[in-house]
């Protein structure tokens, strides 16, 4: 799970990292009252759970209430590489005589997690040449090991002693929360070289969320992608309109590779999962209909754990529910796949021996 | 390095040499008891199961003990196959290695990170092998068969393929068996972040096969485990023909495709960088599963030449 700017920092507040004053609101209403509650000036910054909102206009400096009419719903309103605004964080200016950059994160090939750092914060990190890096086998971090992270950075005095505490709070939330990353970035030296932390991003792992009730209040998703889980697949709502089914998730993603070099557009990724039922695989078709995008159905099934019959039957079922009526090209291989042929055979479901021809079939009946 | 076929296939001298007793975790739920069947129709040497509450009880005429431990005792058997849901993962796995199993095929999806870890502390100590969490298993074609992969796409040979992906670890085994590339063995390393064995691990296990005619490695977005292959491919300096397939070129930065693992951060576990160290490492990489042999026997050529 990804958490937002507001909530990761709400995280850094609970473990003692210190933030500047902000607060987080929804809609103007609850803004005006929150700018009264901070006072001006203050920075108005978009909430999207994606990177390069300074760039796109998602941050904006406010010193009235005239700019703040203006500029709160400009900012709420803007869409950022696909994502509109969650929620509007209205934050106060600091004083900065420094940008730092400090992250701990799952350091997937070497198994371990791992201290980025660098004394040379800002922008682009991974551009950044001068990187300190510690792995810390399961997150935790000793003194001495932020000791000898500070001293890298050449940070002396207050700022030291900051940089210590704040990475050991750091690793704390990550093995409390079970998180994959926790970035500051920028880390600030104030004027009275104590540390804040000016922007957060937290990503927490998915498969403990179990045992995480406290962040569900964080979980964000749509209608769609909620029952998605709730059956069991996995599905990842694209930009086309050709819906791509199938069973696994890397043989769903090479079906999109293949559709997009061929010139189609997925509308979304659908992975039926290993525990596919022919009622869960049902649901699924049920959420395609949904999707008003959809123009048709690209089906690449190579059955194994999932028979090819079970999805084969949800198809059936649909049809005579009148669920589906899209085209639907299908390529089925593996286990019972003569059999799911047979019961698919006097359907609308155009079925191909390979998964090309069903490509180029869906590419071509399937106009914009 | 534990030499992996010593526990899959042993050796001639061993009384069980090609017929491994193989114990299974979870043995009489819904995915277990339909995977012990495959199992053991594949002709994979089903010895026991584990089922706590059913233990005395038999299935499909294999005896089910309590405990991974009266299991071992009475099977002297050295490899596990998990079916047990991820909540109860960890305290399985760690039952499992405790009892002096050597050999763990973590078939659960959706295991935390942090029981992953924690587990892997474990079996370094222990010198014992985990394949997955989140993983179809692996197997030698028409010998032995540890997990949950059909058995239709694998043929008997010298070609070894690792794959991070089920589907397409059938898919490109069965073009390649179409093809006339017999497997010596598969292995399915698994969708997750972290993985037990990583690609680079499951190198080191085969690669000095002593038939082994080449490599296929099937990869996809997310982590760094490709390049950190291609990269020890080149400083081993392994002249056998390896070919590759990426999965998830087209998918959105940030996004989850499915696995856990599969994600993009910035360049960190793009398809780019992964095809990038391979085109390095002089390893072709497919545009589509179907190419992989074509590719492959290109390679072959190139290295009869």
């Amino acid at each position: 799970m990804r958490l937002l700017e507001y909530q990761a920092k709400e995280l850094f507040k609970e473990f003692g990292i210190r933030i500047p004053p902000s607060l987080a609101s929804k809609d103007i209403e609850q803004g005006r009252k929150d700018a009264k509650e901070l006072g001006f000036p203050f920075v108005i910054k978009i909430q999207v759970p994606v990177g390069g909102r300074g760039k796109a206009g998602g941050i904006q400096k406010c010193h009235n209430e005239d700019e703040f009419e203006l500029k709160y719903p400009q900012v709420l309103g803007l869409t950022i590489k696909g994502e509109k605004a969650r929620a509007i964080l209205l934050e106060k200016m600091a004083e900065i005589k420094k940008e730092l950059y400090l992250s701990l994160f799952l350091n997937r090939g070497k198994r371990c997690y791992t201290i980025i750092a660098s004394a040379d914060g800002g922008v682009e990190i991974e551009s950044d040449k001068s990187q300190i890096i510690r792995e810390v086998g399961l997150g935790k971090v000793e003194e001495d090991v932020a000791r000898d992270v500070a001293k890298e950075m050449k940070l002396e005095g207050k700022s030291a002693d900051d940089l210590v505490e704040i990475l050991q709070k750091l690793s704390k939330l990550t093995i409390e929360k079970e998180t994959e990353l926790v970035e500051i970035n920028p880390l600030v030296i104030l004027d009275d070289d104590s540390l804040m932390a000016l922007d957060g991003k937290v990503i927490t792992d998915d498969n403990s969320n179990f045992r995480h009730e406290e962040l569900q209040k964080y979980q964000e998703k749509s209608e769609i992608e909620e029952r998605a889980e709730k059956s069991g697949f996995s599905l990842v709502e694209l930009d086309g309109n050709i819906a791509v089914v199938g069973n696994g998730a890397g043989l769903v993603m090479s079906t999109l590779d293949m559709l997009s070099d061929n010139g189609g557009k997925p509308a979304c990724f659908l992975d039926v999962g290993g525990g596919a039922t022919p009622e869960s695989v049902y649901e699924a078709l049920t959420l395609i209909s949904k999707m008003d995008k959809v123009k048709g159905i690209l089906v690449n099934l190579y059955g194994g754990i999932v028979k090819t019959t079970i999805v084969a039957s949800a198809f059936v079922k649909a049809y005579e529910k009148n669920l589906i009526d899209l085209p639907v090209f299908t390529r089925l291989k593996g286990v019972e796949s003569d059999k799911a042929k047979e019961m698919l055979k006097d359907t609308k479901t155009k079925m191909f021996d390979t998964v090309e021809q069903a490509i180029n079939a869906a590419v071509l009946g399937i106009k914009k | 390095m534990t030499y992996i076929f010593d526990l899959l296939r042993g050796k001639p001298e061993d009384s069980d040499y090609k017929k491994k007793p193989v114990i299974v975790q979870g043995m009489t739920g819904k995915f277990g008891s339909e995977h012990t069947k495959s199992m053991i129709e594949y002709g994979t040497n089903i010895a026991a199961g584990v089922v706590p509450g059913k233990g005395g009880q038999k299935f499909e005429g294999v005896p089910i003990f309590e405990t991974v431990k009266e299991a071992v005792d009475a099977t002297g058997t050295k490899i596990s196959i998990m079916f047990v849901p991820a909540k109860f993962f960890l305290g399985a796995a760690k039952e499992a290695l405790e009892a002096g199993i050597k050999l763990l095929v973590a078939i659960p999806e959706h295991v935390p990170v942090r029981d992953t870890m924690e587990l892997l502390e474990l079996a370094k100590k222990n010198d014992a092998i985990i394949i997955g969490p989140n993983t179809p298993g692996v197997i030698i074609p028409e010998l032995i068969k540890i997990g949950i992969m059909p058995a239709i796409p694998f043929k008997a040979g010298n070609i070894v393929v690792l794959s991070k992906s089920g589907t397409l670890l059938y898919e490109i085994s069965d073009a390649l068996s179409e093809g006339g590339f017999g497997q010596a063995i598969t292995l399915g390393i698994g969708g997750d972040p972290i993985n037990g064995t990583r690609l680079i691990d499951a190198f080191d296990m085969v690669k000095d096969i002593p038939d082994l005619v080449g490599m296929v490695i099937v990869g996809e977005i997310g982590g760094d485990a490709e390049e950190v292959l291609a990269q020890q491919i080149i400083d081993s300096n392994f002249k056998k023909p390896v070919v590759a397939y990426i999965a998830g070129r087209s998918a959105p930065k940030e996004k989850r495709m499915g696995h856990a693992g599969a994600i993009v951060y910035g360049n960190y576990g793009s398809a780019e960088s992964k095809v990038l160290m391979f085109n390095k490492a002089n390893i072709p990489v497919a545009k589509r599963p179907i190419e992989v042999p074509i590719l492959l026997a290109g390679k072959l050529q190139q290295s009869n030449d």
